[in-house]
């Protein structure tokens, strides 16, 4: 227990800065918007700062929730509550670590209301870490909603050419899966008579109430994953948005889909999570190969990392609905993993796109000789996207695939396939933008990544090699909390068909050790 | 039994209001009949002061006035305060559009003070005559201030077509009122209440339907609702502004005094009425407004939508139910006030506009007021933290807590497709073409209305709770 409430000074310091940004508004021009640039890029940093003594002050040993903050809010059972435990806790970091990444590169592309801009990013910072503590599930929805109204001006104001069309459907995509989940908590809340996550989560739904419940949630869920068949508007997003945009909603937003199946739809519906494993393992495989698929056929840069972002979050579902240790252990890491790798391969985009101004994958060609640590910068993040052992991309891949293998044999091998589609198109991609003879005239005097830009990707790319060499830190914290979480979802299912290698029955006791030997 | 005193006593505010009005008529003819302006102030003076009484009546305080034709409780303060707020908020933004548009009279003032009064009476009425008083008095003013601005031939059509159907919606409330007398042979609630406890009586449904029907045209629920959008365009702005908030107060306080306290024995007839005609109305709310390029007519339809969330409320037919409407109320009148005063701030070269398209670009123009514009846009889309969405929460929550899932699953649905128009406009703004920008004054006035509109969304999203338990004390004190 926090002597300080280091959670809620984690999620609002950005907002404080959104308002400082607002308050001197009075300075125009120039100086206004460095100033603004400024005040951004140090509430980012002291917030990753914060983020990072809320982790140190984390206890990885203890599954529970820890640094729980409580308030009175609105009464009725819903209060203001923060707290985080192995599974959220991490995201808070991922979130943090990249909000500086996105504020930096956006440091010249961004000329046009700049100061707007950044507050946008800075409330949406907020909104998203509140999203990650929230211990209450009205306080959950608020932030997690509340999203929308940024990334709605984000993309609205400073995307591309069809903008408005991506917008509308980025928002009213999002919007139509959220309001279902709002019923089903109000149905909660109704119900159990409180909000608090803590408490829900040991409350038995009746298993006919819990199917309609995961299917509510799953609404939601499924959409902002996004999961095939609701994934559409994120190819659009994607292209339309700026740099910083896109940066954000693959490496945060999406999983905050992840993030909801672990929190509530496993935990909370374990009778309904298990009924619909199949067919969860159905839109995941069919995710991974199509959009795989599709990812080959692109022409557009972006929206072929965008389709990779949905084959990638297909290996997080089928991870998550394994419903056994590996494979959501995997499927929390590689969300942390995709986090800054799909992250850094937007911004990869983004250094080229800030000089060529075009996303077309037939404009470059042979950037290896004018740009080498471009080049290279642009390979680690390509390996660690097809998932080459030694990135991260390889141990959320490989450990989520072992994790299907346990729960059954053909998902496994469908989602493997995936592995060498994922492949092919990456390093199609890079084959074509990097590769080849540097002969088109539109690129003749282009520059390497300048040191803004080193300084950018840099921290990605460490990010990327070390935890996929050295793992553990990660799983040290989630391991305790998935743990928990598996041993509660094997005593209320005692025929779980995750146990068909162990014909004996497990008994109550005996579940938990039957799980770990997986 | 009461004494005289006693029943003054209760009904002072209402009194206060009376004898206000009428003085400020007088003020109007022998003072000030060339400075409208200051019957303006003393009008919100009084409201001020009628506000002060109601709240000096101590907390909990229960009573029947005049052998019961007239009942004060915390709902009814409840109301009475919401709609002395959302008039006071009217005819603070109405000066200056009044002096501009050169159709500034001190009767304005006194009309606005009169329809508070009816609407004051609507809610306390304790039998259905009380109740037909109180109604005509806000509608006979209201059908006055719609055609305000008599030269313009917009405002006129607005008057006469608000006061035909109006006419007729009173005819039928009168026609129901008279049958439920028939078979319950008694006017007063509580009368009514016992009378209809034992079983379903036929005549008794009939004059249910009836009344419903003259309520739903007073909220302007499908479909009674064809007036609403003619004469949300055609009344000059504040006016409108005035529409949309204190009258649709009064009269889904009323309809819940008349189905909660007159009819809880037949709530499963008219549960059935009131889930149509709000499902009605949140669908075509929903889909009416989105072919709309008038600001206004759009409000209209808005309106007609969120008039049909605070339905759901009602349908529930709890004490969750009432105060989920009040909750829903109080936002709603404080973010139309804020609303209507960015649309009088639409304003360039001595004319107003209404057209939609006029707020292209409006986030490069004007920063700020486009900020505004668009948090309240977001709240009526009923996007958290915003207020709007603490609205729906609450009235959603009192169906799914009933069982009502068509009422809610529509409504959660409706609000989606509402949310295009709204967003549409937000997008105009912040991505359109910067049009000829608005004129920079806008008046303290509005400044004080909208900075207090945007004071409320932080209130309540930092502490909704307060609101909350006001709601839910009024809730539980009509259901006692």
């Amino acid at each position: 227990m926090a002597s300080w409430p280091i959670l809620s000074l984690v999620t609002f310091l950005p907002l404080a800065g959104a308002l400082l940004i607002f308050g001197l508004g009075k300075a125009e021009g120039e100086a206004g918007d460095r100033n603004a640039r400024w005040i951004a890029l140090w509430t980012t940093l002291l917030t990753l700062v914060f983020a990072i003594i809320a982790w140190s002050e984390f206890d990885p040993a203890n599954p529970g929730f820890q640094l729980v903050e409580e308030a009175s809010w609105l009464g009725g059972g819903v209060s203001y509550k923060m707290g985080v435990d192995g599974i959220s806790v991490l995201f808070v970091v991922l979130t943090a670590f990249l909000m500086p990444t996105a504020i930096l590169c956006s440091w010249t592309s961004i000329e046009d209301r700049v100061k707007q801009y950044m507050i946008c990013f800075l409330v949406l910072e907020t909104l998203m870490i509140g999203v990650f503590c929230a211990l209450d599930l009205i306080v959950f929805y608020v932030f997690f909603e509340g999203g929308l109204i940024p990334m709605f001006i984000i993309i609205g104001v400073w995307g591309g050419k069809r903008r408005v069309y991506a917008t509308y459907k980025f928002f009213l995509y999002t919007l139509l899966g959220s309001v279902l989940m709002l019923i089903a908590i109000l149905y909660m809340w109704a119900t159990a008579g409180t909000t608090d996550i803590v408490k829900l989560l040991a409350y038995d739904f009746a298993p006919e109430a819990q199917t309609w419940l995961w299917l509510a949630f799953f609404a939601s869920f499924a959409v902002k994953m996004p999961m095939w068949p609701v994934h559409t508007w994120l190819p659009d997003a994607h292209v339309e948005a700026p740099t910083a945009g896109s940066v954000i909603l693959a490496g945060i937003l999406l999983k905050m889909g992840g993030y909801g199946f672990l929190r509530f739809s496993v935990p909370m519906f374990p009778d309904a999570s298990l009924y619909f494993q199949s067919f969860v393992f159905a839109l995941s495989v069919i995710a991974i190969i199509y959009t795989s698929l599709v990812a080959l056929a692109q022409e557009d840069i972006k929206k072929l990392i965008a389709y990779s972002s949905v084959a990638h979050m297909g290996f997080v579902t089928m991870g998550i609905f394994t419903l056994n240790q590996q494979g959501i252990d995997a499927a929390l890491f590689q969300m942390i993993s995709h986090g800054f790798v799909s992250g850094a391969l937007f911004l990869c985009v983004g250094v080229i796109y800030d000089r060529m101004h075009t996303r077309e994958i037939a404009a470059y060609g042979g950037l290896v000789t004018p740009m080498p640590v471009y080049a290279f910068t642009f390979m680690v993040f390509t390996m660690a996207n097809v998932g080459l052992p030694g990135t991260s991309g390889f141990v959320g891949e490989f450990l989520s695939l072992a994790g299907a293998f346990q729960a059954n044999t053909w998902v496994a091998v469908g989602a493997a396939s995936g592995v060498i589609l994922s492949a092919a198109y990456a390093l199609y991609l890079y084959r074509r933008v990097v590769y080849g003879v540097f002969d088109k005239p539109s690129l003749r005097g282009i520059l390497d990544m300048n040191s803004r830009e080193i300084g950018t990707l840099g921290p990605l790319i460490a990010a990327t090699i070390f935890f996929g060499i050295y793992p553990k830190p990660i799983f040290d914290v989630t391991g305790p909390a998935v743990r928990q979480m598996v041993e509660t979802l094997g005593v209320s299912t005692p025929h779980a068909p995750i146990s068909v290698s162990e014909p004996v029955k497990p008994t109550e006791g005996e579940a938990p050790a039957a799980e770990e030997h997986h | 039994m009461n004494t005289l005193n006693a029943d003054i006593l209760l009904a002072l505010p209402e009194l206060a209001m009376a004898v206000g009005g009428m003085a400020l008529l007088m003020i109007g003819v022998f003072v000030a009949k060339q400075r409208p302006g200051l019957v303006n102030i003393l009008a919100v003076l009084l409201f001020a002061i009628v506000a002060a009484l109601i709240l000096r009546q101590p907390e909990g305080a229960q009573g029947n006035a005049f052998n019961g034709a007239f009942v004060v409780n915390d709902f009814t303060r409840f109301a009475k305060l919401l709609i002395l707020v959302g008039a006071a908020l009217s005819i603070t933004i109405a000066a200056r559009f009044f002096d501009r548009e050169r159709i500034a009279r001190f009767e304005f003032a006194a009309l606005m003070v009169f329809a508070t009064l009816g609407m004051m009476m609507m809610v306390s009425a304790g039998g259905l005559i009380s109740l037909y008083v109180g109604l005509e008095l806000q509608s006979l003013s209201l059908y006055v201030l719609a055609a305000f601005h008599r030269d313009n031939l917009r405002a006129t059509e607005a008057g006469l077509k608000y006061f035909v159907l109006g006419a007729l919606s009173s005819c039928m409330l009168l026609y129901g009122a008279s049958l439920i007398y028939g078979f319950a042979g008694t006017v007063n609630f509580d009368g009514i209440a016992a009378a209809v406890s034992h079983g379903r009586n036929v005549g008794v449904v009939f004059g249910i339907v009836f009344i419903m029907a003259g309520l739903a045209f007073k909220v302007s629920a499908v479909p009674f609702h064809m007036w609403t959008p003619d004469v949300y365009q055609g009344a000059p702005t504040p006016v409108t502004a005035f529409f949309a908030g204190a009258p649709k107060v009064a009269a889904i306080s009323l309809m819940i005094r008349v189905l909660y306290d007159a009819l809880p024995g037949a709530m499963t007839d008219w549960r059935q009425i009131v889930t149509f005609i709000s499902i009605a109305s949140m669908i075509l709310g929903a889909f009416a407004a989105i072919g709309q390029t008038n600001i206004k007519r759009l409000m209209a339809y808005s309106s007609i939508g969120n008039i049909g969330y605070a339905l759901v409320g009602v349908a529930a037919g709890t004490e969750q139910g009432v105060s989920s409407v009040l909750i829903f109320m109080a936002i709603y009148v404080v973010m139309t006030a804020g609303v209507f005063v960015c649309i009088l701030a639409m304003r360039r070269e001595g004319g107003q506009t209404e057209e939609i398209a006029d707020l292209s670009g409006l986030m490069q123009t004007r920063p700020l007021l486009a900020l505004c514009w668009i948090l309240l846009l977001f709240s009526y889309v009923g996007l958290p933290p915003l207020p709007g969405f603490f609205g729906k929460l609450y009235v959603f929550g009192a169906a799914v807590q009933q069982g009502l899932w068509p009422l809610a699953v529509i409504g959660i649905v409706t609000s989606v497709v509402a949310a295009y128009y709204y967003v549409r406009i937000v997008m105009i703004m912040i991505n359109g073409e910067p049009a000829r920008p608005f004129e920079r004054a806008m008046g303290t006035e509005l400044r004080v209305v909208l900075g207090g509109s945007m004071l409320f969304t932080a209130a309540m999203v930092i502490v909704p709770g307060i609101l909350v338990g006001w709601a839910g004390t009024a809730a539980a004190a009509l259901m006692k």
